[in-house]
């Protein structure tokens, strides 16, 4: 068991909650919770060489690293590992994610508590993302959804037990749909496994079936990614959340809603994904530009900032459902753009809040002057957000408009109607919208006279949060400047032979 | 002298509904255990007679009764600190006043 | 060949920019000036070299020499990719390159920007200090904008593919943004700089599904695919095609399921799509209304940015992909008219506007236009394409003498601390070098000969000549008003009546050398650049031909801007009443000239009242009311119905077990009586 590197993914997290538990001071979690989460980056990049070395080598099966160990046998519940490029770019965020939330957390009250919490989330989301078995996969997510609550609930600010509460509910309101479409799949298959590689090369999920359990499956990961209607825990939740769980949440949570959507609703039950598609397609295309347009007008920053994540993420389901190479891709690579970026913003502004203590952008302006630093990586993470070019949300955004357009134009082309070529260009507006809120939040914020004379005695970063913000801000640029390394990581799954085997239709 | 199975269990039915009878109408939990008592001892007399009646090759009712002794035994010592509990918080003991653990 | 030069030219700026962005803290204003100045110059020298090569080395993959129609040899100039690795790569064919192509307009732009590039970074030496020589705040954090401009401008000119360009469309969009934002305490710059930035966003939007419906038919992104033909025996070398452009349209689009869309060719849509971006670009109506405001910046960047460089981006895009317009009239058609109209309303409005500035900027998006038209009047068969070579001499000629009057406008601008020439009128007598300097480059706009201006302007009334009259006689009354209110200009400024100096100590003077020799040296160019013969070097196949001057359109257009002139001189050059007389006979039209015909009033209005007020607002309430209403009402009515039974709960212990016997007395009772 311990000769396979993935359940080193679980098992540095478990070290870790051990490391926090019997620590006496906050020096000590510190350097537990950095040097856990330095381990998990390191292991991960190694990971990503690694992976890269075996592709180029010729290996050609769907899962790397594959590994199985039984739990419970009646049910055929196995704990099965397994990673893909789109994992192991899931695994590096997460684990950037999480070293620089420790960085970001580095003064937070009760730290032991926190940490314990914080860790074991990121335990259930390594464990998802490492996972093959449907169980088990449902099973981490729970566990990733569970400390949420406490960390929003005791931690947050505002009207945090509402918010904690809210999002708790939704999210798990999404998993029991979730939980029914994985039972059907389990015993509609005809295999009676839970294993997805197996379901989706031997398993044959009847065509009504599947007209009935991809909806729940992809409602129930939908919610998480934040779907239009089944958002509305995000502004609440993030704005709510303590700075660390926001950028965990923003940047990895939601991404396992996009990344759950590919790899169990579309992945196992490709039909129904190409006869049900345009009903997400509307909703998520609506998602896009409905998110910007409510960041446009909101006040408070985190607000925005999660409107504009519903806008991004809305985009990332968007694009997978298009069944496009060119736009899957692209999906994957805005959840991993998204994911930093949106990281980057939270971190910023639970520093601006825990400096001015209001994120009301309309009582604060003029902080370029006063601290320049974080005002700069702001104005970064707001030009990576409205897509410039050597950031990464530029690259991310035009394979995905590449991709969708294409598919809109075969669809239109070959009568299939013209509503992924319509939504496609709606989405493409979205880039103006996006623009009009990040710079409405940029000048207010950030430039212009100084608003409140109490803010000038504030001070800029301390060499915790410029080494959190340094982190983010180089991974967003290497993405934006070398986006054909992250690419090609990715496209090996999205190759068309995997395609054929799944029977999509291409 | 040959005994009637009724002769047994009718005791033991009024055993029992004396009580449910007590069970419900003391105030005083000391009383109410003992109710419980009754209760569970006429539900053992019921074991060991129809055990001894209807199946006398067999012995489970009658370790199933040392077992509900046992268990009873067990429980009136847990029910009884917790009633010294209450009443060290309370000063009371009256059952229709500590109705706060309904939260 | 090697490439060493060219990655250069592109490598320096963006280290530059790296350098003094993320150092330029730790160094002094003044070394961080020299440094970017000097690196500057090191890449003026590059390109110089660069172009020089190109155009006079002879080597066979920049020219070569063909059989013109005549029977005569001409040397038609050739497409040269220096460089061009992928970037980006997605399934089929279809990759995103960085490149760098050098052909004959790419090779001039270099030459155009580094050299204006240059002469602001020497200039913002001595304009960003005030008189007691103290750097203004920020200096190091301007020299790192402008380098990271000119990377970006230069990497959009020599670029291999549309996509490439579009990446540095949207970064010297954003490097415009900083620059324009640069006094960002000033709120009028913050909301320039966003103004800005936006509405190019907005263009940039056509432009990006422009782009998306080129490559979808055509399956590429290389400009080498679209206008371009393979030189044979040489592997990086192509020479302009127009007949691979019709092959891409007859087989790509004309065979394509869907050809036509609402009326009009997919490739017309297309093509009318990029124009868009460059409309936004190039300021032209209606998406001009942030370059008037762009004046917020710093002077010498208006200069760059907003007057020589990246505003003629539009008018490069255009040129770029001009065989492929050429299959498409109806978009040229449609470039010119908009390149008509604009220039007509922006020269209208440069007549009665008080900054100076903002005098410039119109006149600015007037002579793009004139470019613009000067593109789209441009046929092969009409003098052998005479547009597109007079269009691209304009925006040689408009660069360097549109940033000899901007340089102009800084020096006065820095000398009397205000925009307006209210705040200046005589000042000929204490700034001699910025008065002559100015008056040349408004001889050069007003196109009088021997200046520039002249030759430029006149080739491209020529083309407008021979494609209609009516555009030509439009054209040269723009060129009749460009030569009044450059005038105006000029004599309000330098004459009107005396200077009133409030302190002798402090009177209007010439400013330091770094800012009076980049005006002596861009009047020196202005003087002699029209006497290149243009069409030597660029043509709209790379074919070198000879364009005589006609005398006849060159002789009514220099009377008719004398004679403007010559009014201009009657109105403004003594104090009097005449001016005011005219406003107040023409009170209408004085005043929408003066508010720039409200166009900024009804985009406020349609952003302000309808986006945000009818669109934004009503989704912000409509998201936290209904959807997360709807939300909250599932957790209130499960709420509501526990709180409602939750009085079943007494907590009386006795009452449990009466409704437990009962219950089970009830339960007993019908399971005896459904048993018997």
């Amino acid at each position: 068991m311990f000769d396979n590197i993935l359940i080193y993914f679980v098992l540095i997290p478990l070290i870790m909650l051990a490391g926090v538990a019997l620590s006496q001071n906050i020096k000590q979690i510190r350097a537990v919770a950095v040097t856990g989460s330095l381990a998990l980056t390191a292991l991960s990049v190694y990971l990503l060489v690694d992976y890269l070395a075996l592709r180029a080598a010729g290996e050609t099966a769907p899962m790397l690293y594959t590994g199985s160990w039984q739990w419970f046998a009646p049910l055929n519940i196995n704990l099965a590992v397994g990673v893909d490029g789109i994992s192991i770019a899931m695994l590096i965020l997460s684990s950037i994610i999480l070293l620089t939330g420790s960085f970001a957390s580095w003064t937070i009250a009760q730290p032991k508590a926190f940490f314990l919490w914080l860790i074991l989330l990121s335990t259930g989301v390594f464990g998802f993302f490492i996972t093959i078995d449907l169980f088990a996969m449902f099973m981490f997510y729970e566990v990733a959804l569970i400390p949420m609550y406490l960390l929003i609930g005791v931690w947050g600010s505002g009207k945090k037990n509402y918010s904690a509460m809210k999002l708790t509910l939704m999210l798990m309101g999404g998993s029991a749909f979730l939980m029914l479409s994985l039972i059907g799949i389990y015993y509609n298959s005809g295999l009676f496994s839970w294993n997805i590689v197996e379901i989706a090369q031997d398993g044959n999920i009847s065509h009504s079936w599947q007209m009935f359990l991809f909806p729940m499956a992809f409602v129930g990961f939908g919610v998480l990614g934040a779907m239009f209607p089944f958002h509305t825990w995000s502004p609440d939740g993030h704005a709510s959340a303590p700075t660390a769980v926001s950028m965990l949440h923003a940047g990895v949570l939601m991404k396992l809603g996009g990344y759950g959507c590919f790899r169990v609703a579309i992945y196992l039950m490709p039909q129904a994904a190409n006869e049900l598609a345009w009903i997400f397609l509307i909703l998520t295309g609506i998602s896009v530009v409905y998110g910007a347009f409510s960041a446009c007008v909101q006040t408070d920053l985190k607000y925005i900032n999660a409107y504009s994540s519903v806008s991004h993420c809305g985009l990332v389901l968007f694009a997978i459902l298009m069944l496009n190479t060119t736009a899957m891709t692209g999906a994957i690579m805005q959840m991993l753009s998204h994911g930093l970026m949106t990281a980057l913003f939270f971190a910023l502004i639970g520093m601006i809040y825990g400096r001015t203590h209001t994120r009301d952008v309309r009582e604060m302006g003029g902080l370029m002057k006063i601290m320049p630093y974080l005002a700069v990586c702001y104005v970064i993470a707001g030009m990576a957000s409205l897509g410039l070019p050597g950031l990464s949300g530029f690259v991310a955004e035009m394979t995905i408009f590449i991709g969708s357009f294409e598919q809109g134009m075969i669809d239109f082309l070959h009568g299939h109607g013209s509503l992924r070529l319509v939504f496609t260009i709606i989405a493409c507006c979205s880039i103006v919208i996006t623009a009009v809120y990040i710079l409405r939040v940029v000048g207010k914020l950030l430039l212009g006279p100084v608003q409140d004379d109490h803010h000038r005695q504030l001070t800029d970063a301390t060499w915790w949060e410029r080494t959190a913000t340094a982190t983010l801000i180089i991974c967003v640029a290497a993405i934006g400047c070398f986006p054909n390394f992250f690419e090609s990581l990715i496209k090996f799954t999205f190759s068309p032979d995997i395609f054929k085997v799944l029977g999509m239709i291409q | 002298m040959n005994l009637n199975i009724l002769c047994y269990l009718i005791p033991a039915l009024i055993m029992f509904c004396c009580g449910v009878y007590g069970f419900i109408t003391r105030k005083n939990m000391i009383a109410i255990l003992i109710s419980l008592e009754l209760m569970l001892n006429a539900v053992d007399i019921n074991f060991v007679v129809f055990n001894r009646f209807l199946f006398p090759g067999s012995m489970e009712g009658m370790f199933f009764t040392l077992f509900a002794i046992a268990i009873a035994a067990a429980e009136t010592a847990l029910a009884i600190a917790i009633i010294v509990n209450i009443f060290r918080v309370a000063k009371n003991i009256d059952v229709r006043e500590i109705t706060k653990m309904k939260f | 060949m090697d490439a060493t030069i060219q990655i250069l030219i592109l490598a320096i700026p963006l280290f530059m920019f790296l350098l003094l962005g993320l150092l330029g803290k730790y160094l002094s204003p003044k070394i961080a000036g020299i440094l970017g100045t000097t690196a500057m110059g090191v890449v003026t020298a590059l390109a110089y070299y660069t172009a020089f090569n190109y155009f006079f080395s002879g080597d066979p993959n920049f020219q070569r020499e063909i059989i013109g129609e005549h029977g005569e040899t001409v040397v038609e100039h050739l497409q040269y990719i220096v460089f061009n690795p992928v970037w980006l790569e997605f399934y089929g064919n279809l990759h995103i390159n960085i490149g760098f192509m050098l052909d004959s307009i790419s090779a001039m732009m270099l030459v155009v920007i580094t050299t204006i590039s240059f002469m602001v970074n020497l200039y913002s030496n001595a304009y960003m200090r005030d008189h007691d020589g103290v750097y203004e705040k920020g200096f190091q954090r301007y020299y790192a904008f402008l380098a990271l401009f000119s990377f970006s401008m230069l990497g959009l000119v020599v670029a291999t593919n549309i996509f490439q360009m579009y990446i540095f469309w949207e970064l010297v969009g954003a490097s415009s943004y900083l620059l324009i934002g640069f006094y960002y305490t000033s709120p009028a710059a913050v909301s320039a700089s966003k103004k800005a930035f936006i509405v190019t966003r907005f263009a940039d939007l056509g432009f990006l599904i422009g782009i998306l419906v080129l490559s979808y038919y055509t399956g590429v992104f290389s400009f080498m695919d679209f206008t371009s033909a393979p030189v044979e025996g040489l592997a990086d070398t192509y020479h302009i095609s127009l007949d691979t452009a019709s092959t891409v349209l007859a087989t790509k689009f004309a065979g394509s399921a869907a050809p036509m869309f609402m009326g009009c060719s997919v490739l017309t849509w297309a093509l009318v799509l990029i124009f868009m971006g460059g409309m936004g670009k190039s300021a032209m109506l209606p998406l001009h209304i942030w370059l008037p405001d762009a004046m917020e910046g710093p002077t010498p960047v208006s200069a760059l940015i907003h007057a020589a460089t990246m505003v003629v981006a539009g008018v490069y895009l255009v040129a770029r992909l001009f065989p492929l317009y050429l299959q498409e009239t109806t978009a040229l058609e449609i470039v010119t008219v908009v390149g008509a109209i604009t220039a007509f309303y922006a020269a209208m409005v440069a007549c009665a506007q008080v900054d100076i500035k903002r005098v410039l900027a119109f006149s600015t998006i007037s002579q793009i236009a004139f470019m613009m038209v000067s593109l789209g009047v441009c046929r092969p068969e009409y003098h052998h394409g005479v547009g597109y070579m007079a269009s691209m001499f304009h925006l040689f000629t408009h660069a360097m003498f549109k940033a000899l009057l901007f340089l102009g406008a800084g020096a006065l601008i820095h000398a009397v601390h205000s925009n307006n020439y209210t705040a200046m009128h005589g000042l000929r007598k204490y700034m001699p070098v910025t008065h002559w300097t100015f008056l040349i480059g408004c001889l050069a706009i007003a196109g009088i000969i021997p200046f520039s201006g002249f030759f430029s302007k006149d080739e491209i009334l020529t083309a407008c000549g021979e494609y209609s009259i009516f555009v030509y006689i439009w054209m040269s009354a723009v060129a009749a008003l460009t030569a009044f209110y450059m005038f105006r200009l000029y004599f309000l400024i330098f004459w009107w009546k005396e200077h009133k100096v409030h302190d002798p100590h402090h009177a209007p003077h010439d400013q330091p050398w770094p800012m009076t020799v980049p005006l002596i040296f861009l009047a020196l160019v202005s003087c002699v650049a029209g006497f290149i013969n243009f069409g030597d070097f660029v043509t709209y196949n790379g074919e070198q031909h000879t364009f005589d001057l006609d005398w006849t359109v060159a002789g009514i257009s220099l009377t008719v801007a004398v004679v403007s002139i010559a009014v201009a001189a009657k109105m403004y050059m003594k104090e009097n009443p005449l001016p005011d007389k005219m406003a107040a006979a023409l009170p209408r039209l004085w005043d929408w000239c003066y508010h720039r015909f409200y166009w900024d009033e009804l985009y406020m209005f349609i952003t302000h009242r309808i986006i945000f007020g009818l669109i934004c607002k009503p989704i912000a309430w409509f998201d936290r009311h209904i959807i997360d209403g709807t939300m909250d009402a599932f957790a209130t009515v499960t709420n509501k119905a526990s709180w409602s039974i939750k009085g079943l709960q007494s907590g009386n212990v006795q009452t449990y077990v009466w409704i437990y016997l009962i219950g089970a007395l009830l339960l007993g009772t019908i399971t005896y009586i459904c048993l018997i």
